[in-house]
């Protein structure tokens, strides 16, 4: 089951989300970045309907382009996340999405933030946030450790310590995670954490 | 002829479609813009006609980015020209939304000019009244281009151009003046063409250079103003040099 969670520190915002792609009961691949860059300062970690998601992301992320060279500056997460949740809304009713979002950004006057946005257009700003049956473990892990204010040491310390929860009690937990960051120096990949990996095949 | 421009969907008796015509007239009372190709680097200059005392400068921009990598300056009527760039960066946005590429620029040119024509047969609707200078690089290939398009939907690739005022001298000079350059003497070029028709200084021109590393790069006052001194030094010079020889030998 996908799990995506992400937190607030000092001057950073930070995702994590597991990278496996799957369907029914056969992994396609084990590397699915579901992490995408949104602009220069945003992340967006999506997880649900694999063909939804990346339609969907891709939809926003050329949306945000396009607000920027229509007006010269870019949206600030606030902004992005609303139009998220508003497109989201509008399709509701109609052809819904199956898509949860956590909205990641860094703006340079109100710092970062985090932004929950889920399948039925819910939108919150959080601290913390997480989604799927690997939440019932982030969250509650993040609960325990997380305070306002972590440096990006002890927010990736956390970070690991709910991927460890999740490795060890979820029943059909994905074997590898991405870890991407988004701070005043912009959103940008941070790691990955893997215990298996796609093995090439040798030559018979 | 009177009878025949109208409806712009209507020939005249001759071939012409007079609205059509009329908007490139338009067009040739529009401000002056040149753009030229370089090796490495393209460069789009515009006459900036003087601003009016408490208008705020930085609001009328006349070149501008359609895409991380292609940019646009044009002559004739400037509300016009914002429809045009709303559907092109539309355009960009979604090129790359459905094939995961952005565009080329001939691609973008193509579109640009496909819509000025869509409005030369159409009932009820008058042509753009303005001519485009597009320059950009394509994607992987890293080539860059200069395309003009005009009111009736035409559109070519040039290695050098100017539209709007006084555009035939400019051309002249750059027809004569032109050989390939790259980086700085590009933009020399470039300068020396728009010199030929606007009031020297810096606050009379725009210019703006387009590298493949760094995208769209607006030339601040002060830099124009020292590459228009330089030119004019150069012309001093030649000038000098002229005047000189008899003496010499």
């Amino acid at each position: 089951m996908e799990c995506v969670f992400g937190l607030v520190g000092n001057g950073f915002a930070i995702v994590a989300a597991d990278t496996s792609a799957v369907h029914s009961i056969l992994v396609h691949k084990s590397n699915e970045d579901k992490i995408m860059i949104l602009d220069s300062h945003k992340l967006i970690a999506a997880s649900g309907e694999s063909g939804d998601r990346v339609q969907f992301t891709e939809y926003i992320q050329k949306n945000v382009a396009l607000y920027q060279f229509r007006n010269g500056i870019p949206l600030t997460t606030a902004a992005a996340a609303n139009f998220t949740r508003g497109e989201l809304a509008t399709a509701l009713r109609k052809n819904p999405y199956f898509v949860n979002i956590l909205l990641a950004g860094y703006d340079k006057e109100t710092g970062p933030s985090l932004y929950y946005i889920d399948y039925i257009a819910t939108l919150h700003k959080v601290d913390k946030g997480a989604f799927g049956y690997g939440s019932y473990f982030s969250l509650s892990m993040m609960d325990r450790h997380y305070h306002s204010g972590m440096t990006v040491e002890e927010a990736i310390d956390l970070v690991d310590k709910c991927i460890m929860e999740i490795r060890s009690r979820l029943v059909v937990a994905p074997p590898n995670f991405v870890i991407k960051i988004v701070d005043k120096d912009g959103a940008r990949e941070y790691a990955w954490r893997e215990s298996v990996k796609d093995v090439a095949v040798a030559s018979a | 002829m009177a009878r025949y421009d109208r409806a712009i969907t209507v020939f005249s008796p001759d071939g012409h479609l007079f609205q059509v015509e009329y908007a490139l007239e338009a067009v040739r009372k529009g401000n002056a813009a040149v753009g030229v190709r370089g090796t490495d680097i393209v460069v789009l200059g515009v006459e900036k006609k003087s601003t009016a005392k408490l208008q705020d400068s930085r609001t009328v921009r006349k070149i501008v980015s359609l895409d991380d990598h292609i940019a646009l300056a044009c002559a004739g009527l400037k509300a016009d020209a914002r429809v045009l760039i709303n559907r092109a960066r539309i355009e960009c946005q979604s090129h790359r939304l459905t094939v995961e590429d952005p565009v080329t620029v001939e691609y973008i040119t193509r579109y640009i000019a496909g819509l000025q024509q869509k409005y030369t047969q159409s009932g009820g609707v008058r042509p753009f009244g303005l001519s485009t200078l597009i320059v950009g690089f394509d994607p992987y290939a890293g080539v860059p281009s200069l395309y003009q398009t005009d009111p009736s939907g035409t559109f070519s690739a040039w290695k050098a151009n100017a539209t709007g005022r006084n555009s035939n001298s400019m051309r002249e000079f750059l027809e004569k003046n032109y050989k390939e350059t790259s980086g700085q003497e590009t933009v020399k070029l470039a300068i020396r063409a728009l010199l030929e028709v606007v009031e020297s200084g810096g606050k009379n021109i725009e210019v703006a250079v387009m590298t493949k590393e760094h995208g769209l790069r607006q030339l601040e006052e002060a830099e124009i103003d020292a590459i228009v001194a330089e030119i004019e030094a150069e012309k001093a010079a030649a000038e000098a040099a002229k005047k000189a020889p008899p003496k010499e030998t």
